[in-house]
């Protein structure tokens, strides 16, 4: 069956990386972003790659009020929706936001309600297909606070958790939820963080998660090893944890 | 993941800052680094030192690798700059087109390819990659974005084609590929004794197929000296289809010891090659990956030669009286007891190039590779230049670290009017050592 896809922050990096493997497939995709020229580029480049075909819209995804209308406009384009990946997101200064609580507002309301309010909408629709996967890209900065993003890391925390009930409760329905976990990805979003070797390419993380998605993973670290890195970081003690400089 | 600006030949070793581009507008390119020299920068497969800008910033194109359209009835395909040619072939072969030209790694951007105006081994019926350039988007720090064609601002065209990236930043590009109907090839492989016969092998070859390249056992005792393998190829017809065998066998990953590329194991090495190919089937159907690219499945294979790196030495001689001139490139060679680990050798044929600084050109180029012994390797250099001078040859920027400014305007005829059409703000350690 060829895949139609929905991808939400289809200009971020891995968004990308995702719907240029999905193209190769032949997929009908329909893409949503902030930057209408980007998507152009996007859409163009996909179609050479060989997507059936390609939808973009533009809009502010923080505005929950178009939510509903942006999942009838999906359904138009690709009747049933196959896959959905959600790929949106900030990653603000983390001292900025500590000295502009505002700024830490505007982060969460990016990071957390508005893919909460995605969701619920697309949820709707997958239930009366009862079929598909949701794939959210959540991040191993939510698995524990640290003081260095502790912002970004409580958004994208509550969207996991949010993701857990969303899984369990979509189970009966024959829908799959995958919670992706990216450690390092080498993007526009990390250009001035200094890269080592625990880094990878947006590619390489694209190729993970859509092999995750395929094996229906439950919970995706990208790559692999950040499953054990966090295993350890859960369970080092609160008591010492609160003293580490992380 | 982190980024090292270096050259494949990993020499020279200097610091380099660089500036990922997410864009190709003008305000992506004009953007932060206003007063800066300015040196876009692809894969970083040049050898020697024309990616390379120490005295301002690299932009780096890697994310500039979106397809801009295709027209899959002409061949017509449009691409931003950044895109490799790799991704081209990969994309674009499932429709039955490809590249018009492609040198021997498919890790090389769509602007580095035409900023070196690389060459393949179908020089003698193709000419080079320039050759098959439509148009071309640049930005100029002073104009802004041009298009430019053979017929509109034709000699900036011109110039761009071969430019070293020194005529502004290359946008994107319009190319003419190359209809084929199956990703094989039928390919033959023909022994050779000495360089007259590769000669009439290579001329009669070329006659017969699209592809041509002769590799040469460099460090033969006298008496066999010249001694190698023509390898001719044509894109096979559809019947030949079949499952492509899994590519990428390994990486080298780090720095090998400096002397593991030494004299006696690359005189092991070539001996054996030698005797493999003579010993085994001459005819058979080859993927276009392992025909085209044999290097690129072993990842960074320039860390073999250690962490001083390599030199290359490519250098084209008229071909009137060629194999003569080539045979005493060798002589030198093994007078200084310098072994090249791979040796090529290709006829040119006689295309022109658009391009004003444009490397090939009627006659026989050999390229060669030396481990960087400092010293003894430049003095061997000198050697070499001296005859390829003398003979009216030329050297290539690409794979050039160490040419000189006489030896560069005897390459390049046309260099002061190509002066006219570098941008203010570009340069690389290429131009300040050898342009101007």
């Amino acid at each position: 069956m060829t895949p139609a896809v929905v991808i939400i922050g289809a200009t971020s990096a891995i968004a990308e990386q995702i719907s240029r493997l999905y193209a190769e497939q032949g997929a009908k995709l329909f893409l949503v972003g902030r930057n209408e020229k980007k998507l152009e580029i996007i859409s163009d480049d996909l179609k050479v790659r060989g997507a059936a075909c390609v939808a973009t819209i533009a809009m502010d995804l923080t505005d929950t009020r178009l939510h509903a209308k942006l999942v009838e406009q999906a359904v138009s384009f690709l009747g049933d929706i196959t896959h959905l990946y959600v790929a949106h997101g900030t990653l603000a200064d983390n001292e900025a936001c500590e000295n502009n609580p505002q700024l830490a507002m505007t982060e969460i309301t990016l990071n957390l309600n508005s893919p909460v309010s995605l969701l619920l909408h697309f949820a709707g629709r997958f239930r009366t297909q009862q079929y598909g996967t949701i794939a959210v890209i959540s991040s191993v900065a939510g698995d524990r606070g640290r003081q260095s993003n502790y912002i970004y890391g409580a958004a994208k925390g509550g969207l996991s958790v949010f993701l857990q009930g969303l899984r369990n409760r979509l189970y009966v329905d024959n829908i799959h939820v995958a919670t992706v976990k990216p450690g390092f990805v080498d993007t526009p979003m990390t250009t001035d963080f200094k890269k080592g070797m625990m880094w990878v390419s947006a590619k390489k993380a694209a190729k993970l998660t859509v092999y995750g998605v395929d094996k229906k993973r439950n919970v995706i670290y990208v790559p692999g090893f950040w499953r054990f890195i966090m295993l350890i970081i859960l369970h080092i003690p609160e008591f010492i944890f609160k003293r580490l400089k992380l | 993941m982190s980024y090292h600006y270096r050259s494949w030949g990993l020499n020279p070793q200097i610091k380099q800052i660089a500036c990922v581009l997410n864009g190709a507008t003008e305000q992506d390119l004009a953007g932060p680094h206003k007063a800066q020299k300015l040196l876009a920068y692809g894969c970083g497969s040049s050898y020697g030192d024309v990616c390379l800008n120490d005295e301002g910033v690299l932009l780096d194109s890697h994310r500039l690798d979106h397809f801009l359209n295709f027209n899959p009835d002409t061949g017509v395909l449009r691409c931003q700059s950044g895109v490799t040619l790799r991704a081209i072939n990969q994309q674009l072969i499932k429709y039955g087109w490809f590249l018009p030209v492609t040198p021997g790694t498919q890790n090389v951007t769509l602007g580095g390819a035409i900023a070196n105006d690389v060459h393949g081994k179908n020089h003698h019926l193709a000419g080079s990659f320039g050759c098959h350039v439509l148009k071309l988007g640049l930005y100029r720090s002073q104009e802004g974005s041009i298009e430019c064609q053979p017929d509109k601002n034709a000699e900036l065209f011109r110039a761009t084609i071969s430019g070293l990236g020194l005529t502004g930043f290359i946008q994107w590009a319009e190319i003419q590929l190359k209809k084929i109907s199956s990703p094989y090839l039928r390919t033959e492989k023909m022994v050779f004794t000495g360089l007259q016969e590769f000669d009439a092998l290579s001329n009669d070859a070329d006659k017969a197929y699209e592809y041509t390249v002769a590799w040469i056992d460099s460090v033969a005792a006298a008496k066999y000296r010249g001694r190698g393998v023509l390898f001719c190829g044509e894109h096979a017809d559809s019947s030949a289809d079949r499952r492509p065998s899994k590519k990428r066998i390994l990486s080298i990953p780090f720095n090998a010891p400096t002397g593991l590329l030494s004299y006696p194991v690359i005189k092991t090495f070539n001996l054996a090659y030698y005797n493999m190919h003579r010993l085994t089937s001459s005819k058979a159907l080859t993927y276009y990956e392992p025909f085209f690219y044999p290097l690129d499945s072993l990842g960074h294979w320039n860390r073999l030669y250690g962490k001083k790196g390599l030199y290359q030495y490519q250098c084209v001689i008229p071909a009137e009286g060629g194999v003569e001139v080539v045979e005493e490139l060798l002589a030198i060679c093994a007078h200084y007891r310098q072994g090249s680990f791979l040796s090529v050798l290709k006829k040119f044929g006689s295309i022109k190039s658009p391009g004003m600084l444009s490397f090939p050109r009627p006659g026989y180029t050999l390229a060669l590779d030396f481990r960087n012994l400092g010293e003894s390797t430049l003095k061997l250099f000198s050697a070499l230049d001296k005859v390829v001078f003398a003979n009216q040859g030329a050297l290539y920027p690409a794979k050039d670290a160490r040419m000189s400014r006489e030896g560069f305007r005897q390459s390049f005829i046309e260099t002061e009017r190509f002066k006219n059409y570098i941008d203010p703000l570009f340069s690389s350690n290429f131009m300040r050592r050898v342009i101007i």
